[in-house]
């Protein structure tokens, strides 16, 4: 049979070295990597509720996570621990993103010289790659700003919660958090639909269900988020 | 009806191309994109002019062998129609139209509107196939199918092979035809022996030659037989399934 | 007069097959490899052929001029395939298929090919589920059948309605599978533009490369020639824009003998014209027959909408005049029945060039979702064609010019005039006599290809083990590719006025009027008088422009279509010596009081196979007499 030699290789590396060689392993695992960072978008979203609930809640939510787990692993062990897996998923991700867009410039190397009259590629779909990028430059400021408080405009030894205010009560800081969170929101909403489609889950009685999940998905956690910034606005938290 | 045709003329593989003006006039609305173009020819033949080279061949929607990008839609605005069978009754009196080639690294432009689509045969000479010697098979009733499994493998074999799905595809990746093939063979009692190899195998050529799935949809909606991107889904799963049963068998 | 001998075997029909088969010197396993076979054409038949003999060991040379082997037009054919496998015991037997289709073919077949046929129908499905082709299943998961045109059992294999599509595509898979383990070697975009012959064998081909214009020699030890039916001829038929003859013809002018070129058939249920500029006619599967009613007005001046036409002024005038088959009659009685209809002036549609087919007591009867499983497809191509949906309104439909019984002369072993040089599927003459029923084509085609030519074609070669071979070095083939180029520069350098297209049409236009549907001795007289006054105008005055060393369609076709001219003359001459009605052969002067077929078995139970003689006006004509030993001669009657 002419195709023995697919069994062969795959014998000689491993599973995911094998995966990762196709470019349908890199949609599976930018899809997993995916998956774990929705995963995280919702938890990350839900624990800023505590915003609403008090300064306290919130604090006493950010020192909760730091000793998560305590003491069976170290103080931040646990977080860490979640920190290493979040930035693999976030570095498989784009790296896996980069080297498809690669691929896909080369298997198209001339463009349409005409106008495309796109059918039903949706304009978050069409625009994943910058969405990405701009969530991902939202991530850096975004760390900068509340985790190691480098662009804050807090006085030092804030607490998390007095960042938040400070830094929400800047109109342009707050207007770039909603364009970025709604990028976000683009970015998500394309994302969860595909992740069906790339991790094979498929069923033809469930299929039609996959677009309002997707949209359900990311009205919450685009909501949430976008709250926040609106919310230190208006004075609700301060 | 009275046309302006923007034709995209290019005289071999590295020659340059450029967008050519044409009038097509007293067109018949009953006649088909093809006839139109037939019409445009032999006014150029008349003229002394090379006619435009395009696909065809069946002239019924079957053989797979036309296609073109009409109006920045592959086959043309109609879903579900290939561009022999797009009628002018689709278009309007004064219409511009824009013809251009499929285009995609594994697709070389041979001429004006002609391609070379042998990358697919390269799939499918990859492991798109049942392996059964010539009277060597059984009685045909020995192996039922459930009529839903051969439905479903019958919707999957319905692809003709155009590459409207390549040629929509933002990425140029082949993903609609290599799974409508995967899926019409994986989904049949006969095609499970070598399902897995079979399937690795296409992956790979798929790969060599086209981009990657983004899961934009436009192959689904350029397709003129409605094959469902369902179907790359079930290529996915049946994928990473073969890598873990190869490598477990290896 | 060469007597043409069909090596029949003998002994009685039902073992015939299995006794040649071990009277056939075999090649051994080990010793094929040595052997090396064209095959031209990857339809059903070339395709088949091309992947067994590669399985078998023989060294393959594969030729196409489509893209890809996937495309031959095979693929069209919508509706079924026959097999005897009378899985729903509705009385279906290898005896009634090879009755059918004798009687079908008007018996103007031969009988121990037929046999064959039926034999191996059975095989074929077998392979072709072994395959994955994915045939329409009942709900048990047993195979479903349906009957066709011109028979009283089912015993129809179809896979929705693109039965040829998938049976192409499970052929050309078999291909693939063997060209990946390279004992075919696969030549697309490459054309067949002569067949080479020294010392009275066929040892190989020159080609084009449609892409590139590269003329090349390609030797081997036997040809197989695939390459379909010539209906082309007519200009407007059901068969895809490339197909030709000239492959075929080019075989005939170097010595392999034409058979019976005038039986064309002409389909019943094809989609009007609407045009003059339609560059070819759509088919309608004949299944839609099984649950259609064809129909016209009773009165001559009908002006009420379709609907409002009530029960008893419609005319069903093929359930009136054939009552046993109904909508169901062989496909040349059906069409005549039409033609005879819209010449008569009840014809429907805004050209009055058509009759309805009408699905509304069908679907009163099943369902509209029934009618939709069953011909969903059909009907949505109706509508994107004439803008008409047949759910509402009766499809219109008119014969078309769609499959020829003729071809090249083989005989029992499918092997030409010209030693080594094989014809199979619709290229060759030998199995539908007259007429071919529905759903036998495919049939056909996968028979020579599967089963019977990789088993033949042994008995040829064997003998030739350790003898020298011929290679391309042999001055003929020189002499072929400089033939073949000559041709190419005098067309490009005549500098006429007119298209190809432009002379195809006229040249449709004399062979459909005079040669199609209904011949008369007067009509054919004119047609030969005027083919060749049309062919000097083509040649003086065609315009091909471009150049030879680049993909350039006007020169591809200014090449067939003088094949076409030379075919068409042939086509005419044959009629005009068939002094007698038969199957699609209808003289208007041999007929009955009714107007049916009046047949002549005392004169012309025989194929006519005409020789090339060096001039298109003065073929020979040979003649292999029809001997049936298993069946009666008898009137072939639908009513």
């Amino acid at each position: 049979m002419a195709t023995t030699t697919a069994p062969d290789r795959a014998a000689r590396s491993g599973f995911l070295l094998e995966l990762y060689r196709s470019a349908l392993g890199k949609k599976y695992l930018m899809a997993v990597s995916g998956l774990v960072w929705l995963g995280y978008v919702l938890a990350h979203m839900i624990g800023n509720l505590k915003l609403y609930q008090s300064p306290e809640a919130f604090n006493g939510y950010a020192e909760f996570l730091r000793r998560l787990l305590y003491p069976i692993l170290p103080e931040s062990g646990t977080l860490n621990l979640l920190r290493l897996v979040m930035i693999t998923a976030l570095v498989v991700h784009v790296v896996s993103a980069y080297q498809l867009t690669q691929m896909n410039r080369r298997a198209r190397p001339q463009r349409y010289e005409g106008p495309r009259d796109y059918v039903v590629a949706d304009f978050a779909a069409r625009t994943m790659r910058w969405t990405g990028v701009i969530v991902l430059l939202f991530m850096a400021y975004h760390l900068s700003d509340f985790l190691l408080g480098w662009v804050n405009p807090a006085p030092a030894g804030a607490t998390l919660y007095e960042k938040v205010v400070a830094s929400f009560s800047s109109v342009p800081i707050a207007a770039f958090y909603l364009v970025a969170n709604v990028a976000l929101g683009f970015h998500l909403f394309h994302g969860v639909w595909s992740l069906f489609q790339s991790m094979g889950w498929n069923n033809r009685r469930f299929n039609h269900l996959r677009r309002s999940l997707a949209i359900g998905f990311t009205a919450v956690v685009v909501g949430g988020n976008l709250s926040f910034p609106i919310a230190v606005q208006l004075g609700i938290i301060a | 009806m009275n046309l302006t045709l923007r034709v995209w003329r290019q005289a071999g593989p590295t020659a340059p191309g450029r967008f050519e003006t044409y009038e097509a006039n007293g067109v018949s609305e009953d006649s088909s994109f093809l006839e139109m173009l037939d019409g445009v020819n032999e006014e150029l033949v008349a003229a002394g002019e090379e006619p435009i080279e395009f696909m065809h061949d069946c002239r019924e929607g079957i053989c797979g062998t036309c296609g073109m990008m009409i109006n920045g839609q592959a086959h043309g605005p109609q879903a579900l129609t290939t561009a022999c069978q797009l009628h002018m009754r689709t278009f309007s009196d004064g219409d511009e139209i824009v013809v251009e080639p499929w285009r995609a690294a594994g697709f070389p432009i041979v001429k004006d509107l002609v391609v070379d689509r042998a990358a697919f045969d390269r799939i499918i000479e990859a492991g798109g196939y049942v392996s059964v010697e010539t009277g060597s098979a059984q009685d045909a009733n020995l192996i039922p199918v459930p009529k839903e499994s051969a439905d479903l493998a019958m919707d999957a074999a319905a692809c003709i092979g155009c590459g409207a799905c390549v040629a929509a595809c933002p990425n140029g990746a082949a993903q609609l035809f290599t799974s409508a093939k995967l899926m019409h063979l994986n989904s049949l009692p006969q095609g499970q022996p070598e399902r897995s190899e079979r399937t690795v195998a296409m992956v790979e050529v798929m790969e060599e030659h086209f981009g990657s799935c983004t899961n934009y949809g436009e192959c689904e909606a350029a397709c003129p037989k409605g094959i469902s991107i369902d179907f790359i889904a079930a290529m996915n799963r049946d994928h990473r399934r073969a890598l873990v049963r190869n490598r477990r068998s290896a | 007069m060469t007597v043409l001998d069909a090596k029949i075997p003998d002994g009685p029909i039902e073992s015939k097959w299995d006794d040649h088969r071990f009277a056939m010197r075999l090649v051994s396993p080990a010793n094929k490899r040595k052997f090396s076979v064209i095959v031209v054409g990857t339809g059903l038949a070339g395709a088949s052929a091309a992947a067994t003999m590669g399985e078998l060991g023989y060294q393959v040379k594969a030729f196409t001029f489509h893209d890809s082997a996937r495309r031959a037009h095979s693929i069209a054919a919508q509706g079924g395939i026959n097999a005897a496998k009378n899985y729903h015991g509705d009385g279906d037997s290898i005896y009634r298929l090879f009755y059918d289709t004798v009687k079908g073919g008007d018996f103007r077949s031969r009988e121990a090919n037929v046999y064959r046929l039926a034999q191996v129908s059975n095989n074929i499905i077998d392979q072709c589920v072994a395959q994955g082709v994915p045939f329409a299943r009942e709900y048990g998961g047993l195979l479903d059948n349906r009957s066709f045109g011109g028979a009283q059992v089912s015993r129809t294999f179809y896979a929705r309605g693109q039965t040829g599509q998938q049976l192409l595509l499970g052929a050309y898979q078999a291909l693939a599978a063997q060209v990946k383990k390279r004992t075919v070697e696969l030549h697309t975009k490459t054309e067949l533009l002569d067949i080479v012959v020294v010392d009275g064998r066929a040892v190989g081909i020159v080609t084009r490369n449609l892409h590139t214009g590269e003329i090349r020699s390609h030797a081997a030890d036997a040809v197989v020639l695939a390459t379909g039916g010539y209906s082309n001829v007519y200009f407007l038929s059901t068969n895809a824009m490339a197909c030709n003859t000239s492959a075929i013809w080019r075989a005939h002018r170097k010595g392999a003998m034409f058979a019976n070129p005038s039986f064309t058939q002409i389909h019943p249920t094809a989609i009007p014209t609407s045009d003059e500029f339609q560059s070819k006619l759509t088919l309608m599967s004949e299944s839609l027959r099984n649950d259609g009613r064809i129909w016209v007005p009773k009165d001559l001046d009908e002006q009420r909408a379709v609907a409002d036409i009530p029960e008893e002024d419609r005319d069903y005038f093929l359930e009136r005049r054939y009552p046993a088959f109904g909508n169901l009659a062989p496909r040349d009685i059906s069409s005549r029945a039409a033609k005879e209809r819209v010449d008569a002036g009840y014809g429907v549609g805004p050209m009055k060039n058509g009759v309805y087919l009408d699905f509304s007591e069908a679907i009163g009867r099943l369902g509209r979702d029934v009618i939709a499983e069953k011909y969903g497809n059909l009907f949505e191509m109706y509508e994107r064609i004439t803008g008409e949906n047949p759910y509402d309104v009766p499809m219109r439909i008119y014969p078309a010019p769609h499959y020829t019984m003729g071809g090249l002369w083989v005989d029992y072993e499918l092997q030409t005039t010209i030693p080594g040089l094989f014809a199979i599927g619709e290229a060759n003459f030998s199995d539908h006599g007259a007429n071919r029923l529905g759903a036998s084509a495919l049939m056909q085609g996968l028979a020579d290809g599967y089963f019977v030519l990789p088993a033949t074609i042994g008995n040829y070669l064997a003998p030739m083990l350790g003898k020298p071979k011929v290679d391309t070095t042999a001055p003929e083939f020189a002499e072929a590719e400089r033939a073949v180029q000559e041709q190419n520069d005098r067309f490009l350098r005549n500098n006429g006025t007119k298209s190809v297209d432009h002379y195809h049409r006229e040249l449709g236009r004399i062979v459909w009027d005079h040669c199609g549907m209904e011949r008369t001795r007067e009509g054919l007289e004119k047609a030969l008088s005027e083919i060749p006054t049309l062919r000097a105008e083509f040649e003086a005055n065609v315009r091909v422009p471009g150049s030879a060393d680049t993909l350039n369609s006007s020169l591809e076709k200014a090449g067939r279509v003088a094949d076409f001219f030379e075919l068409a003359e042939l086509m005419c001459r044959d009629a005009l010596v068939r002094e007698e009605s038969c199957g699609a052969h209808f003289r208007a002067e041999y007929q009955t009081e009714d107007g049916e077929a009046l047949r002549n078995d005392a004169d012309y139970a025989h194929v006519s196979a005409w020789e090339w003689s060096g001039d298109s006006a003065n073929p020979t004509e040979h003649r292999e007499q029809l001997e049936y030993e298993s069946v009666q001669f008898a009137t072939r009657s639908y009513k």
